[in-house]
């Protein structure tokens, strides 16, 4: 029963389930590593220069955050750089010849980079001289940087072929200009859009953490009041503690308010390069059925959208005019083509970017699969768009309110209404990551290439539902556990709070003991 | 069809041998230590020297991995989508393998529990030893030759036709055991080499008492593998290296000469690498008896001449540098550690909250 069962099942279906649920996952670890590499750098350069103890105490307490994090993007990329092969062996022999190059480039020239210095930056403290050890977190935050680079060049592929040439001999999509892959127009706007959401990201869990830490220090503050002239407690030494978080804290929120701008004009770019080469896409982001705009009017965006999105008349909608003929095109009453107009064009044989050199020559292979009148599926797109955006501006709205509270030298209100808005600044970035990401790639559905290889042609063919389905229960499982010791990790450090530091001895002696040993 | 690979694709196919051969010699030690912790370390204080024997380096020599497989995806695509898919339970299991024991470095000292630490360090154990025993499985596959045949229709898609128990065959499980026993006492070796005092004394004993076995195990699967799968006379004089390199490395322990007993290991895992490439060319490792007419072999797996060109350029020119700053890796933590190393477990200042 249970077999037959699992053998009627789709292989596609789980792999596609697969490749969603490990790189959602992946993606978690990935934005907070490519930002807080670039932050505890920033921390220990000033702390170098400045030799104020205060960043060197942030330089530990995120660096040992940002470490618990990237372990686990480490483990989980590889399960990412294997899969294609497992899973998809069709499609990485279709377009191997390009996009293997970027994923080959990847290992060579960024992951060596991150992983070998961040092996010398955590163990390096006191074998290097200070200021070649700060060179070593620079090294890992440029080499992780350059990772995103490559993949999103492999995957700006997937939305624009771009640089590719059809080889019937071999039947596969071939390099024909390398250039050409590596100046993808989606990637150019791809790119800063994803480092800076992941500014936007790792900002949010600085600014949060340490806004949180400053929230307690309120309390701590007014019970000394009260305890004062009772007995007076002994002098302390003069505490850095709040000015550390403070300017942790300030410095964050900053760089979230300037990533939440940049995020918003690399987004607004995005969309008019995507309504140019996956206009379908476009028009499922805002499940727009029937063409609108370009008649003197605008077409407007949706903020939401209550009733079925089937293109019947919605309950009730929240509607800004013109809003997505701006968006789609650059400007107010431009013309933004609809999918029931879409599906007939294709229907017709249009192609999805008529101006593309592969969709054109693979066209009658293409066709041979007959899914070229389908459409993502239009809620996912609708909302996930739509969650990606509003995730993303709140946590830029919970930033502006912890700077209104940091002001003047205040402390935020000890209060478990803060501490639940912190965690929310956290995770809303974090998810409106995974909503991009799910947008990005079930908006180009039915396609793997867009124009070119359908999703189900990808799939490996000597591959069984069955052992597909192992692995996605695996993953699922042995991922599920890792989570709750990865948050679980990340709580016990973030109460922690900002370790106590000395000054570092460089090791001379054979019988040194070590400042950092696992 | 009969054709004549392209200087490229030699090129690509050799560097795809230098990332596996690579990986295997560095990460190989790593396994080796990663099994030996629960065994070695008979306090938390021993673990720890073990685990920061290679906790600066594992990631960086995992990454030979990493590479290998990208350069295999873009050199030879079509080796990569047969392959992968072909070894799909297996490779599924070296992925868990990995997760577990790279997670298992990372976190064992983030908590000051013991039983925290030991359940991490029976992870990095249990990770380490399916790794190279999956591999040793794996790459006995690719000597015998995995019969492939064409998809329907297709020419150019190859796919993996002897079924997931035909991997085990009993010359395939040996050379699991024999990668596993080549990587314990290469990583035991290792151990011995950058460890002082009691730790090193242990390690030295148990890589004596596992040689001979090793030397034993290996001999058999280079004869097994030269009778039934061979190369002719070079693969012969490579079996005869790989042998040396163990008794040699045998001896040189029993003589307290632990940099040279490290060189044994590495020479015969090298070498035990070179043999088994040497038998995957031009086939891939593939048994293409199904496929004669369009196989799936080193010109026919191999990406266009455009994208090896570009990848040879960038490889020519990085390879070095990547090489220059890991060795440079190597020389900073280039001190052995011992338990007086080890500073004491500094657990934490009182939590805020």
């Amino acid at each position: 029963m249970l077999t037959r069962y699992i053998a009627r099942m789709d292989p596609v279906t789980i792999a596609r389930w697969q490749f969603g649920i490990t790189t959602v996952y992946h993606w978690f670890f990935v934005p907070i590593t490519l930002a807080l590499s670039f932050i505890v750098a920033i921390f220990q350069t000033l702390w170098v220069r400045s030799g104020n103890d205060k960043y060197l105490r942030l330089t530990k307490f995120y660096g040992k955050l940002f470490l618990i994090n990237f372990a686990m993007g480490v483990v989980t990329g590889i399960v990412q750089e294997f899969q294609f092969g497992m899973n998809w062996s069709e499609y990485s022999r279709f377009v191997g010849d390009i996009f293997g190059a970027p994923l080959a480039l990847e290992a060579l020239l960024a992951f060596f980079m991150e992983s070998v210095f961040l092996g010398l930056w955590i163990f390096g403290w006191d074998r290097l001289p200070q200021k070649i050890h700060a060179a070593c977190i620079w090294m890992v935050a440029i080499g992780t940087n350059l990772s995103a680079i490559f993949i999103l060049a492999a995957n700006s592929f997937m939305q624009n072929p771009q640089g590719g040439v059809y080889n019937p001999v071999t039947d596969r999509a071939e390099m024909a200009d390398f250039g050409a892959v590596l100046t993808n127009p989606v990637l150019l706007w791809a790119l800063p859009h994803t480092l800076m959401a992941s500014w936007l990201t790792a900002s949010a869990l600085v600014a949060a953490v340490s806004g949180w830490h400053l929230s307690k220090l309120n309390r701590t503050a007014a019970a000394a009041e009260e305890a004062d002239g009772a007995d007076a407690e002994p002098a302390k030494p003069k505490d850095n503690t709040e000015a550390a978080h403070r300017f942790a804290a300030t410095f964050a929120a900053i760089a979230m308010l300037v990533s939440g701008v940049g995020l918003t004009l690399t987004g607004d770019e995005s969309g008019k390069i995507m309504t140019q080469v996956q206009p379908m896409k476009m028009a499922a982001a805002e499940a727009l059925y029937e063409s609108a705009g370009g008649d003197g009017s605008g077409a407007p965006f949706s903020i939401l959208t209550i009733g079925t999105l089937d293109g019947s008349r919605p309950l009730f909608a929240i509607e800004v005019p013109n809003l997505l003929s701006f968006l789609a095109t650059g400007t107010w009453d431009g013309r933004v083509q609809g999918i029931n107009e879409l599906k007939e064009a294709h229907a017709q044989g249009q192609l999805v970017d008529p101006t593309n050199e592969l969709q054109r020559a693979y066209a009658d292979h293409m066709r041979a699969w007959g899914v070229e009148t389908a459409t993502p599926i239009i809620p996912v797109t609708y909302w996930s768009f739509r969650l990606m955006i509003g995730l993303g501006m709140a946590a830029v709205g919970v930033a502006v309110l912890l700077l209104w509270f940091l002001r003047k030298g205040k402390l935020p209100p000890n209060h478990i209404i803060w501490t639940l808005l912190m965690i929310a600044m956290t995770l809303g970035p974090l998810f409106a990551n995974s909503f991009g990401w799910i947008f990005t790639e079930m908006g180009r559905q039915p396609w793997l290439v867009s124009g070119v290889l359908p999703t189900m042609a990808g799939i490996s063919p000597g591959v069984t539902a069955t052992e597909m389905l192992i692995s996605v229960i695996g993953y699922t499982l042995v991922y599920g556990a890792l989570a709750v010791v990865e948050v679980g990790l990340m709580l016990k450090y973030i109460k922690l709070g900002l370790p106590e530091v000395e000054p570092v001895q460089q090791i001379t002696d054979d019988d040194d003991v070590l400042s950092f040993a696992y | 069809m009969i054709m004549e690979p392209s200087t490229l694709q030699l090129v690509w196919f050799g560097l795809v041998a230098v990332l596996w051969i690579g990986f295997l010699v560095l990460e190989g030690f790593d396994f080796g230590v990663g099994m030996l912790i629960p065994y070695l370390g008979r306090n938390d204080k021993e673990r720890r020297v073990l685990v920061n024997t290679i906790g600066p380096l594992w990631d960086g020599n995992e990454v030979w991995l990493i590479t290998a497989g990208g350069a295999m995806f873009a050199a030879f695509p079509g080796w990569y989508a047969t392959l992968f898919s072909a070894m799909y339970l297996p490779f599924f299991l070296i992925l868990l393998a990995l997760i577990v024991r790279g997670l298992a470095f990372e976190y064992r000292a983030k908590r000051p529990e013991q039983s925290w630490k030991y359940r991490w360090d029976r992870g990095a154990s249990i990770g380490s030893f399916v790794v190279p025993f999956v591999l040793g499985v794996g790459f006995s596959n690719f000597v015998i030759g995995m019969p492939v045949a064409v998809a329907e229709g297709r020419a150019s898609v190859h796919v993996f036709t002897g079924g997931f128990w035909s991997l085990f065959s009993p010359f395939a499980l040996l050379g699991g055991v024999v990668f596993v026993a080549l990587f314990l006492f290469h990583g035991a070796i290792f151990i011995a080499l950058k460890t002082r005092g009691e730790v090193h004394e242990r390690a030295k004993l148990f890589a004596e008492r596992l040689g001979l076995g090793t030397i034993g195990g290996g001999a058999i699967w280079l004869l097994w593998s030269n009778f039934a799968y061979g190369t002719g006379a070079s693969g012969w004089i490579l079996a005869l290296v790989a042998a040396a390199g163990l008794v040699m490395a045998w001896y040189m322990v029993r003589a307290d000469r632990d940099g040279w007993a490290f060189v044994g290991t590495a020479v015969a895992t090298v070498v035990i690498g070179i043999s088994i490439f040497l038998r995957m060319y031009p086939d891939l490792g593939f048994d293409n008896s199904a496929a004669a007419a369009t196989p799936l072999n080193i010109v026919t797996a191999s990406a266009s001449p455009t994208t090896l060109t570009i990848m040879t350029w960038t490889a020519a020119f990085f390879i070095p540098i990547v090489l220059a700053y890991q060795g440079w890796t190597y020389w900073v933590f280039r001190r052995r550690l011992s338990t007086k190393n080890i500073p004491d477990d500094a657990h934490a200042p009182e939590p805020v909250a």
